[in-house]
């Protein structure tokens, strides 16, 4: 299938990202609304979607910051829930590798969950594409993607500042953070990173400066590793 | 509780420049070297190891009732969870949660 178009590549990519439409929507406009409850103005709301598209990360820093954590914990921690778009970033080398250093960058800045997994499949499944193919139908699969992030926090924060108090937003967060948990316990490392994270974070929960956080993403950290060796050491025992 | 300006900031600009470092390492800097096995194996748990740490805290101890347990946001912490884990729907686990505290705090209110 060499005869695809420029054309129809783009437009694969942004049928491919349409559906995430249906997430980015709700999540980026919880954003907005709790940002503003945390006191942050429009400008400042909009700035942190706009400069780090990364809603867990974005979520995280905020609830540290409203804790009253020191910014370097702040920083550390969301930038630690961030590290993952360094292993996207690893996965996409080999694909998108040749590209100039410019259109890698801009590759780099739209890199978000979403666009990795559309890509990391399609590319797969496509060996054949040049470089540009690639490229194009990345930048596709942003297009419904990215844009809506910025527009519905933007409409969050707007609708934010208008809410009442006494609607229980406190807990807007926790359950937004809960609600991402549950899907990435996919494996039983992944559990057991979850659990000995929740442990420590609650017996360390004294420490000062939230140094708690850090000690528990640790340890949750080195958990799942050892897990998953020790899983795949049982595995490959069992085997033939 | 209102947050410094400045500490606003640093965070924002720090977070926005750390999380494209992250995302432009490989694909910028690095090239098509492999990274060794142990160090993705530690990426793939970060994310899971830090939230739930930060999460557990604001259910035990929420801040709106002065730090002591209560049933609805604990009740509502649970379905949250355990919508997210078996459905795997991220926006269908927050609309039950919501659900779930606003019925509870109804109830109790």
């Amino acid at each position: 299938m060499t005869t695809e178009t420029t054309k129809s590549v783009y437009w694969q990519g942004v049928r491919d990202g349409a559906p995430f439409i249906l997430v980015i929507v709700p999540f980026s406009l919880l954003f907005g609304v709790v940002a503003t409850e945390a006191g942050l103005n429009v400008f400042e709301t909009l700035s942190f979607s706009v400069l780090v598209i990364a809603g867990a990360a974005q979520f995280t820093a905020l609830q540290l910051l409203t804790d009253g954590a020191p910014t370097v914990i702040a920083l550390v921690s969301a930038l630690a829930v961030n590290l993952r778009m360094a292993m996207y970033s690893a996965s996409l080398t080999p694909w998108l590798g040749q590209a100039s250093l410019g259109q890698r960058a801009l590759a780099a800045y739209f890199t978000v969950d979403q666009s990795y997994a559309c890509a990391i499949v399609k590319f797969e499944r496509n060996p054949h594409w040049d470089i540009s193919r690639r490229l194009t139908y990345f930048f596709g699969v942003v297009t419904p993607i990215c844009p809506m992030w910025y527009a519905f926090t933007l409409v969050g924060a707007l609708v934010g500042a208008k809410i009442p108090g006494g609607l229980a937003l406190d807990f807007a967060l926790p359950i937004t953070f809960l609600a991402m948990i549950g899907p990435m316990l996919r494996t039983p490392a992944h559990l057991a990173a979850a659990f000995v994270s929740v442990t420590v974070a609650l017996v360390f929960a004294g420490l000062p400066y939230n140094l708690g956080l850090l000690v528990a993403g640790l340890a949750g950290m080195t958990t799942g590793a050892r897990v998953e060796v020790v899983l795949e050491r049982r595995a490959a025992g069992a085997g033939p | 509780m209102s947050i410094d300006t400045i500490d606003l900031w640093v965070v924002i600009i720090g977070l926005g420049l750390g999380s494209f470092a992250l995302r432009f390492v490989f694909t910028g800097l690095v090239g098509d070297r492999p990274l060794p096995a142990w160090v993705l194996r530690h990426l793939r748990y970060t994310a899971v190891a830090v939230l739930p740490g930060l999460v557990a805290p604001l259910v035990v101890w929420p801040a709106a009732t002065g730090g002591s347990l209560d049933a609805p946001r604990m009740a509502a912490a649970v379905v949250t969870l355990a919508a997210g884990y078996f459905l795997r729907n991220m926006i269908v686990a927050i609309l039950l949660g919501a659900l779930t505290l606003y019925g509870g705090l109804a109830l109790t209110g």
